[in-house]
């Protein structure tokens, strides 16, 4: 605290002190070995969950039937608090071991973060395959397109800004939520924040909040990259008719903060 | 949900109703911290995101640092912000507030400038040939016909506000959050599951709650669909 350190300079001295310490880069509680369990389970939650939701979330919009429930799975998502899903899973699951590389308490976890990372992917396909102009797709099948290529040459395309922005939201979030996952005994960067807190090691807990902020900004930020890159050249807007959404309509449609 | 317990010594059930009836005084105040710490945030957050918003309306030159700024509060984890603020604000209301207010900005200035943008020029125009000074018109047209974009904003933050909340059991406050936790440390899952469904019956109830107030306050807006 600041009255122990007697000021805010020799706080921040304090923290530097801590990243500079050897033994804090070494071993299986080390910053590197967090960081990539950190990287590592949020990598592994994004995939599963898109794996599960990018297809219903396609086929949802390609067929167009189910589409209210497409949209108000992430309203619904955004009502239930992630640490609340967390320590859910944290009793369904117990703080049971997961593989060797992710260690003790991953499989509640993960099992949380894939559950939290779902509806903004099923919204945000469903929305991007329904943004797809229906004269468009007539068009696709009046040059004589299968149905397989009207939507793999021409539905995904367009679908795929919107397709990345649900990723980038639910991963965001996972990464933000795998921070939380301390809580339920697993590791990752939060670690060092809930052991910080635990310990009254204040230097450490401020390390550990500056290296989660600091790759929840990069992954948010390389994420939105990819995604301007996933847009067709012919669909990219121009500087000047580039349309602001409010948050709450298609491409933003969930929420990030866990 | 599914009725499997952990395998223990002694099964707990999900929910014991003899807990509840026993520690109602305690549930209702979780509760009443919660809808506290909750209005306080969005309060607060629309304060600071009016004016934020009409800047960054009105200046191009500002649009950019706001949006940038607001944006990476946004993107900070909720335990990662409230562990920044915590070495030098402590364990008070303090550091869950400035936290949570953080987060609504980026929802509540978005949502303003959007709705601002969307009013058509010519109504601006008619405002200025029926005389009314600059201010009287972003009073009495302007920020009225962008309400609804702006309590759509406001019911995000307030969700979205009502799910973090609960975090900030971790750091002394958390209203329902303290039940949650409470639920985690101990083995015993009625808090948790109390916590969890007065949680999201709180976030669906003030959803609707704004929902309605929205069609009350703009009844042009009713025939159009409004996110």
């Amino acid at each position: 605290m600041g009255e122990k350190s007697g000021g805010a300079m020799s706080f921040f001295g304090q923290v530097i002190q801590w990243f500079q310490n050897p033994a804090h880069w070494q071993g299986d509680a080390g910053i590197p070995h967090r960081t990539f369990e950190h990287l590592l389970m949020s990598g592994a939650s994004v995939l599963t969950a898109a794996l599960i939701a990018l297809p219903i979330g396609i086929a949802v919009g390609h067929y167009g039937r189910g589409g209210i429930i497409a949209i108000n799975v992430s309203n619904v998502g955004r009502a239930i608090p992630s640490f609340a899903v967390l320590v859910l899973a944290a009793k369904l699951f117990g703080f049971v071991s997961g593989p060797k590389v992710l260690g003790f308490g991953a499989v509640p976890a993960f099992v949380a973060l894939v559950a939290l990372a779902i509806p903004p992917m099923v919204t945000n396909s469903y929305i991007g395959m329904r943004e797809v102009d229906r004269d468009v797709r007539e068009a696709a099948r009046g040059m004589g397109m299968r149905e397989r290529a009207v939507l793999l040459r021409v539905e995904l395309p367009i679908a795929m800004p919107f397709i990345m922005a649900g990723i980038r939201t639910s991963a965001v979030n996972v990464v933000a939520t795998a921070t939380l996952a301390a809580v339920v005994a697993w590791g990752g960067l939060g670690r060092f924040i809930l052991d910080g807190f635990g310990l009254q090691d204040y230097p450490m807990l401020f390390a550990g909040a500056v290296m989660v902020a600091v790759l929840s900004l990069i992954v948010e930020f390389s994420l939105a990259g990819v995604q301007r890159l996933s847009t067709p050249a012919g669909l990219r807007p121009s500087k000047t008719t580039q349309k602001e959404e409010p948050l709450g309509s298609s491409l933003d449609t969930a929420a990030v903060a866990a | 949900m599914l009725a499997t317990g952990v395998v223990g010594a002694v099964e707990d059930p999900w929910i014991r109703w003899s807990w509840i009836s026993g520690h109602a005084d305690i549930i209702v105040a979780a509760l009443v911290q919660h809808i506290q710490l909750t209005l306080i945030a969005v309060l607060v957050g629309l304060a600071i995101a009016v004016p934020l918003g009409l800047v960054a309306w009105r200046s191009r030159l500002f649009r950019g640092p706001i949006f940038s700024l607001t944006g990476i509060l946004y993107t900070i984890p909720s335990l990662a912000l409230f562990s920044l603020l915590l070495p030098f604000t402590g364990l008070t209301i303090w550091t869950a507030e400035i936290g949570l207010v953080g987060y609504t900005l980026l929802i509540l200035v978005r949502n303003i400038v959007v709705g601002l943008n969307a009013v058509p020029d010519e109504v601006r125009e008619a405002a200025r040939g029926m005389g009314f000074r600059p201010l009287a018109e972003l009073a009495r047209v302007d920020l009225p016909l962008a309400f609804p974009a702006i309590i759509a904003g406001v019911r995000i933050a307030t969700v979205t506000t009502i799910g973090l909340v609960t975090v900030t059991a971790l750091i002394g406050e958390g209203g329902l959050g303290s039940l949650i936790y409470d639920g985690l440390l101990r083995d015993f899952k009625t808090p948790l599951v109390v916590g969890t469904v007065l949680c999201v019956a709180l976030a669906v109830m003030s959803d609707l709650g704004l929902a309605g107030l929205q069609r009350v306050v703009t009844p042009w807006a009713r025939s159009r669909a409004v996110p």
